[in-house]
């Protein structure tokens, strides 16, 4: 047992939405990244959330236990939650121990010895890739591609199964063309399971309001379910090549 | 006793052939099911006829203000009305509770005043005839007012006790109605007539007078049955047949129960299983089809949403929506280990889709962890399709009830033919904290309720000191609720006993006095609000606590924190002992239910401001939930803090209704039955009884509450029972909007 302070911002015990089954989500706290869709701007921060130890959240996860069936597990989001490695693979290490399946939500951007033992360790990685082109990706999120691909590239190696996530943004990247290039990007790793394409959503805009600040792409309308549709259609050619 | 016939000398053997004895008849024939729904068939034509002729008349009985038609010139019972049809050569099963669809009866045994007010609400007047039988006649209200004492009154008026049944048909007892198809009326009559004459061997002390002059009811409304059924062209004075007969004489003898009572909740009980060993002993010898099975099953159930009540405007503001919680159970496991599932209990769900979703019959699964998988997830399809069912687990009933018990209302259960139960509505818990901190006055009027004290001194609430005041009144207030109880059901027996239905379950029945709470989260959240915050007193000119100002933060019911969950736990197992101190009316155990069916709106009217934050006035949460808004780590949270209370302490049910938009439960639709699942598995193996499923938007039923023609059919689940949501009222309606909808972050 050990007692590695952490700082979450929240968690949520019933989520299904990232990763497989019934999920416990953990947000932690704190990103450096400032996508302009980021839907948590809330989680920005590195110095407001609330500290607590591996033990005491782990405590908490294990009540949840008998919800998550075969599939279902924890999910450590965020905030950028490999900024916290440490504490990280202390909570993915004691739900291991304890059977539960665990997956992280990171935009891998980051990378150090800490994180090359979590991604050996956790079941699955959702990993963001926010744009298709190192341009986009200087342009809207201020890194490169090439630093995702690389992380990306650390994970077939240690074949972590991983689950590829974009957000779909109406007027960026919301064609049949940004899509199948998203496609091939990712099609020579094979540890990649699956592609999800998230709709552009505006409902964060009370939090920006809340915190005082502008919310960038508030002047792009929410993704539409039709074109989302449309869009995963083309992504169903990969996961049959699988 | 032989009770075979020739035409079912088939069926496997049993004692259920020497003695009254139904379970035994259903383990020894039933067949489980393990399959999945992909044999249920459509309605046939008939059925579709036959609905479309009721959708137009509950249309039309909605465009005349919820009341289609009453007949004020006829006391409900057996016989009194001629037969009625819908639309009669559509019509499989027959029997209708007056002589048309939808035309409600007049019931004054439990009270002549309450019906005359409902007639009037509607627009009618009970005629001459009756208003004079009964200037002779002692009704059920009349009897319990000679007896109420000033205190019961008060206690009644303020609203710390409410919806007693004192002026209407208590419910909540289930026949057997079983028993009509298995072995019909003759036998039935010839069992309890040897009853009768060995109680007359015994000494004639009040409990056997009563009980020979109940037998006698019994027998003679037997004989009554057998003639109701006579009108209507049918011999069931022989065991049934064949699956027709079965559902036939089963439902004859429901439809007696409510033409004879007009109980708050009137029960099918646990048919399904049985049914199906009909049915399938019918298709084995070619005399059914699966199309004609579903339309048995389709029609049973068209009849069934056709039972109706006259009630009082007051009596909707408590049971919103017009119900009557024909409470099916389904599902389930045997003790031998085996599932009670079998293709009937798919054939009942069916009607959902067959039928269009509807709040009647209640339909209500009993889980358990070996359900087979296949009907789990079938379940849990219907219930984001529908939100018309509700869940209670089994695993943890069955050790107390055995397999062959039902439920009745929302979550009471009780086995079926040998238990019944003396409904006791509930008691609000906020109320009665604000009472015992103002001395036993009332915190809205200043009148005195009872046990009157001074008014709590000083500034700020402290824990200990409100505790033994709260304990005080707990005290003094479960002695006064099971004192009111006694005469109620002292009266009701008296002057309006449920001949029929008593009838149909064995003569030494086992009795509980069912007794309730309201308020739990609010009172369990004041608490903690005393224990872990700073609450600052405010009083009004005359000295009356009316208001509280929080310093400071504090744990909350619904986010699985023991700290303050534990205030719960207790104050569960304390009010239950304190009840237990009182004996009940005829021997009947003392049982406690955490439950409001929309009654949440009402008491939060008649409560003051409470030391949680709650404003004077606002609703409470219904049931166990956890207050709306205060759950703040999600549904899971909230469900893990009601999966604590004890079933041992509630033995009459806990109930949590479970709200939650479709997205959050998953991307695809498969996920999200599969999480459905988990949830309900996840919740139920931690020993909690009870989970509404509601999947739907909360912008639908913003658009439903402001145009109720958008979705004219919504029907959603509140407490333990599914409701169409127009017909609740619209305070009734925005507080299911306020609640929490567990949503996607």
């Amino acid at each position: 047992m050990s007692e590695i302070v952490g700082r979450i911002h929240s968690i949520q015990t019933l989520g299904t939405v990232d990763g497989p089954g019934v999920r416990f989500v953990v947000f932690m706290q704190g990103c450096l990244l400032r996508c302009p869709y980021c839907h948590n701007p809330d989680t920005w921060s590195l110095t407001e959330g609330t500290e607590t130890t591996t033990d005491e959240l782990f405590n908490k996860i294990k009540r949840y236990k008998p919800y998550f069936g075969k599939i279902g597990g924890v999910t450590i989001s965020g905030g950028e939650p490999l900024l916290q490695a440490e504490f990280v693979l202390e909570l993915i290490s004691q739900c291991k121990k304890n059977n539960i399946h665990t997956a992280i939500d990171t935009s891998g951007t980051i990378y150090n010895s800490l994180i090359i033992k979590i991604i050996e360790l956790v079941d699955l990685v959702l990993l963001d890739v926010k744009m298709n082109s190192n341009e986009l990706y200087q342009k809207y999120i201020g890194v490169c591609l090439d630093n995702v691909l690389k992380f990306l590239y650390e994970l077939e190696i240690k074949e972590t199964n991983t689950w590829i996530r974009q957000v779909i943004v109406p007027n960026i990247n919301d064609t049949k063309e940004s899509v199948e290039s998203l496609c091939s990007i990712v099609s020579n790793y094979k540890c990649v399971e699956k592609i999800e394409l998230l709709p552009f959503r505006k409902l964060c805009l009370e939090k920006y309001k809340n915190l005082g600040i502008e919310f960038p792409f508030d002047i792009y309308p929410q993704a539409n379910d039709e074109n989302m549709k449309i869009l995963n259609s083309y992504i169903c050619n990969f996961d049959n090549k699988k | 006793m032989s009770i075979t016939n020739l035409e079912n000398k088939d069926f496997i053997e049993g004692t259920w052939e020497t003695e009254i004895n139904v379970a035994n008849f259903i383990k020894k024939n039933y067949m489980a099911f393990y399959g999945d729904e992909t044999f249920l068939r459509l309605p046939t034509q008939r059925t579709a006829k036959l609905l479309k002729v009721l959708e137009e008349l509950q249309e039309k009985e909605k465009e005349r203000g919820g009341v289609l038609d009453v007949d004020t010139s006829t006391v409900s019972s057996l016989t009194n009305y001629q037969p009625g049809y819908i639309d009669k050569e559509n019509e499989i099963i027959v029997g209708l509770q007056t002589d048309g669809p939808l035309k409600r009866g007049v019931n004054p045994f439990g009270g002549i005043k309450m019906v005359r007010t409902a007639c009037s609400a509607y627009e009618y007047t009970i005629s001459d005839k009756i208003e004079q039988e009964f200037q002779y006649r002692t009704t059920h209200n009349d009897g319990v007012f000679r007896v109420y004492t000033d205190e019961m009154k008060k206690a009644r008026r303020s609203g710390i006790i409410t919806g007693l049944p004192d002026s209407y048909g208590r419910g909540r007892i289930i026949g057997d109605y079983r028993r009509v198809a298995l072995y019909g009326v003759d036998i039935l009559i010839c069992d309890k007539e040897s009853d009768k004459k060995k109680l007359g061997q015994k000494l004639m002390d009040v409990e056997n007078i009563r009980l020979s002059e109940e037998l006698y009811q019994q027998i003679s409304f037997l004989n009554k049955l057998k003639e109701m059924a006579e009108m209507y062209g049918c011999d069931i004075s022989k065991p049934a047949k064949n699956a027709v007969e079965a559902v036939q004489w089963l439902y004859f003898a429901y439809l007696a129960a409510i033409k004879e009572q007009n109980g708050a909740a009137m029960s099918l009980g646990r048919v399904s299983t049985f049914l199906d060993i009909y049915i399938e002993r019918d298709m084995k010898k070619g005399l059914l089809t699966e199309e004609g099975a579903q339309e048995l099953i389709d029609q049973l159930v068209i009849k069934l949403r056709c039972a109706r009540h006259l009630r009082t405007p007051e009596y909707n503001e408590l049971f919103g929506g017009d119900p009557m919680w024909i409470t099916e159970s389904i599902g389930g496991m045997c003790e031998d280990g085996i599932t009670l599932v079998t293709k009937s209990s798919y054939r009942f769900l069916q009607t959902l889709y067959n039928l269009g979703t509807s709040p009647e019959p209640n339909l209500t699964i009993l889980w358990s962890e070996r359900l087979p998988q296949s009907f789990k997830k079938y379940c849990a399809k219907v219930s984001i399709e529908t939100n018309s069912i509700q869940y209670e687990n089994d695993d943890l009933m069955r050790p107390t009830y055995g397999d062959d018990y039902g439920i009745a209302c929302c979550v009471s259960a009780m086995k079926i033919g040998k238990q019944m139960q003396f409904f006791g509505a509930r008691c609000n818990l906020p109320k009665l904290l604000l009472m015992a901190i103002n001395g036993g006055r009332d915190e809205k009027t200043g009148g005195i309720i009872g046990n009157e004290m001074d008014v709590y001194q000083g500034d700020v609430l402290n824990y200990g000191e409100v505790m033994e005041r709260f304990n005080k009144y707990s005290k003094w207030l479960c002695s006064l609720y099971v004192n009111t109880m006694n005469v109620i059901h002292y009266m009701h027996d008296k002057y309006a006993y449920e001949k029929v239905q008593m009838a149909l379950h064995d003569t030494e029945v086992q009795r509980f006095m069912a007794f309730g709470v309201a308020g739990l989260s609010v009172i369990v959240d004041s608490l903690s609000a005393i224990k872990y915050a700073k609450v600052q007193i405010i009083r009004d000119e005359n000295g009356l606590i009316v208001d509280f100002a929080i310093e400071g933060s504090f744990p909350k019911f619904g986010n699985d924190d023991d700290k303050v969950d534990e205030i719960a736990v207790s104050l569960l197992k304390n009010f239950n002992e304190e009840l237990h101190k009182t004996p009940a009316y005829r021997n009947s155990e003392h049982t406690l239910s955490v439950l409001t069916i929309t009654s949440n709106v009402v008491y939060g009217k008649k409560t003051g401001c409470t030391p949680d934050g709650r404003k004077k006035g606002e609703p409470f949460a219904p049931g166990a939930n956890p207050m709306h808004n205060r759950e703040v780590n999600g549904a899971l949270a909230s469900a893990n803090s009601v999966a604590k209370l004890p079933y041992e302490c509630c033995r009459d049910g806990i109930s949590n209704t479970f709200s939650i938009i479709p997205e959050a439960l998953g991307k695809k639709s498969s996920e999200q039955v599969d999480n459905l699942v988990n949830i309900l598995e996840g919740y139920f193996t931690q020993k909690a009884h009870h989970m509404n499923v509601n999947v739907i938007d909360r912008k639908m039923l913003l658009e439903a509450f402001n145009d109720p023609s958008v979705y004219p059919n919504l029907t959603i689940r509140v407490s333990g029972y599914a409701v169409n949501f127009h017909k609740l009222s619209k305070e009734q309606q925005q507080e299911v909007i306020n609640r929490t909808f567990h949503e996607v972050m």
